[in-house]
């Protein structure tokens, strides 16, 4: 541990023992899981911790039994979570469906990993579409949060939680190989103690004659029934993409050229605009902190300067549309990605940054 | 010797178990101490489980922006595999620490434009009663060679490493550093 100028403690820690570590202090104490790469040292460091804290480990069976583990200690109201990698989170999009249905909070954390299918074990964005579109089946979203450095997971882990349980839903940290594998110091948040967590009085505690009973259930028979939960978790969704934005820009007051990344391709595209200031080039970078919400206030704000817009993923193309609802033909979107967990350099998106400035000048 | 590098890009790569991953944590800590930038990157691929594994360690006094190393300033090379591959992808100017235990062909590499500074790393350590120590010896030549950081850092790093189940290690980690940075 090191003392860093404000006098906190700074710790080296992998992305994904930060991950855990965090959750830990944000009063989680149950996590079911099941090993996969490049996810592992999260649950291993939970097996490790879980019982020093009075919390429970358990490796599950398979992804889709610790998910429904997860759906059982969320209904009896603890601070629950699970990990894994994209192949993984596949398997799980049965339960986290049923916890939307059941209006069950939890944090879900995909470390990614290169698809489809089993797919790579080397660092990847392609899961954005089932993150933000369609981890499960049914009308349901989850707010997803995509940090770009090991500190940021540490804060996103208090803010899953406390989001998952303010609004009742399941909330996902997307994050990839290369945060999950690689140390950064972090100062770590202050532990909560669970007892001192607000109260869940929807929970199935136990009613000890005192109330009547609470029933958490994600089966609706009746068509009518099943379309007003609905349209009243809708009306939550409003409150969420009201609320819950979340977007760092760097650079965007009067950039020409806006860069939109998130997670690790955000810390490459944050190099490139700084290598394309240095070249004289007006670039900038929103960094969509919350995928889903996305930040489109943000990203609106920058319409004003922009002459052009280029999304940078480690994957195919999956924010782009997201980007163009926000552009709606007012800028050309383009696009520079890598797949199956090639990373791209700060220089190869430089060099698209340097094309698109000058089509833009033309 | 050289002006101190306050900024560095470093791979360290050799096989599995020459302790390339727990030399490069050193490093980091380093920075994390003197409270700098830093990022340390394993290599966990196929790469690893064919039995060469590598990291990346970047120091900075600015953000750091891909932890992955694709062009280093300096190189610390454990096995002949491992020199052939990092040498080619270095920067003009840098420094390469080899350990020529087993990386017994360097000439092959034709970088005049980099600085090689080869010493027998597991070999001086196992002949100061400091064996499988190579990995640290190097990390005091490379120190030697860059001054990443203050002398006193480099002691403390490696207090800040060695597990403690494990703190006899610790002297003789200190004596491997500084026989690297005399040799």
């Amino acid at each position: 541990m090191a003392q860093n100028a404000n006098g906190k403690n700074k710790v080296l820690m992998k992305g994904n023992e930060a991950l855990a570590e965090s959750a830990i202090r944000a009063g989680c104490r149950f996590f079911f899981g099941y090993p996969i790469t490049p996810q592992t040292e999260l649950a291993a460091y939970m097996a490790k911790m879980m019982p020093k804290v009075g919390g429970t480990y358990l490796q599950a069976e398979s992804e889709v039994a610790a998910i429904n583990m997860v759906y059982g200690a969320s209904a009896a109201g603890a601070r629950v979570m699970t990990s894994s990698s994209s192949p993984g989170i596949s398997l799980k999009g049965e339960g986290i469906s049923y916890m939307a249905g059941a209006d069950l909070p939890g944090v879900i954390i995909n470390v990614q990993r290169g698809g489809p299918g089993l797919g790579g074990i080397q660092p990847s964005q392609s899961d954005y579409w089932q993150a933000t579109r369609a981890a499960g089946h049914g009308d349901f979203q989850m707010i997803v949060y995509a940090p770009s450095t090991v500190q940021e997971m540490c804060d996103v882990v208090t803010d899953a939680f406390d989001a998952a349980d303010k609004y009742r839903t399941p909330v996902m940290i997307l994050a990839d190989g290369m945060l999950g594998q690689m140390m950064e110091p972090v100062v770590l948040p202050e532990p909560h103690d669970p007892s001192t967590l607000p109260e869940k009085p929807w929970a199935t505690t136990g009613h000890r004659g005192q109330r009547a009973h609470n029933v958490v259930n994600s089966l609706y028979l009746t068509a009518d029934e099943l379309e007003e939960l609905n349209v009243q978790r809708y009306e939550r969704y409003a409150v969420i993409q009201r609320d819950e934005q979340r977007a760092e820009t760097y650079l965007t007051e009067d950039a020409d050229i806006v860069v939109v990344a998130f997670g690790a391709s955000a810390r490459i595209a944050r190099s490139a605009v700084n290598a394309a200031r240095e070249a004289g080039i007006k670039a900038g970078l929103v960094r969509p902190i919350t995928l889903w919400p996305f930040p489109d206030d943000v990203l609106e704000a920058t319409t004003s300067t922009a002459k052009a817009y280029l999304v940078v993923e480690m994957n195919m193309g999956q924010m782009v549309d997201d980007v163009k609802l926000v552009v709606s033909g007012r800028a050309p979107v383009e696009f520079y990605g890598r797949a199956g967990g090639v990373i791209p350099t700060p220089a190869e998106v430089l060099e698209r940054i340097c094309a698109l400035n000058a089509e833009a000048g033309e | 010797m050289s002006a101190t590098m306050r900024e560095m890009r470093l791979v360290l790569a050799g096989f599995g178990g020459q302790g390339v991953l727990f030399a490069g944590k050193v490093i980091a800590s380093c920075a994390l101490l003197e409270d700098r930038e830093v990022s340390w990157l394993p290599s966990y691929g196929p790469e690893m489980r064919g039995g060469t594994a590598n990291c990346s360690v970047t120091l900075s006094d600015e953000a750091i922006g891909s932890p992955l190393v694709t062009a280093p300033d300096a190189l610390v090379a454990m096995n002949q595999p491992s020199f052939d591959k990092f040498i080619e992808e270095m920067e003009a100017g840098g420094v390469c620490v080899v350990d020529t235990t087993l990386v017994v062909d360097t000439a092959a590499a034709e970088r005049r434009d980099v600085r090689l500074c080869a010493i027998p790393a597991a070999t001086m350590a196992e002949e100061a009663g400091l064996k499988g120590l190579g990995n640290i010896v190097l990390v005091g030549k490379l120190w030697a060679e860059t001054r990443f950081c203050e002398r006193d850092t480099l002691d403390a790093a490696i207090e800040h490493c060695v597990p403690a189940r494990k703190a006899a290690m610790v002297e003789k980690n200190k004596q491997a550093l500084t026989l690297g940075i005399e040799g």
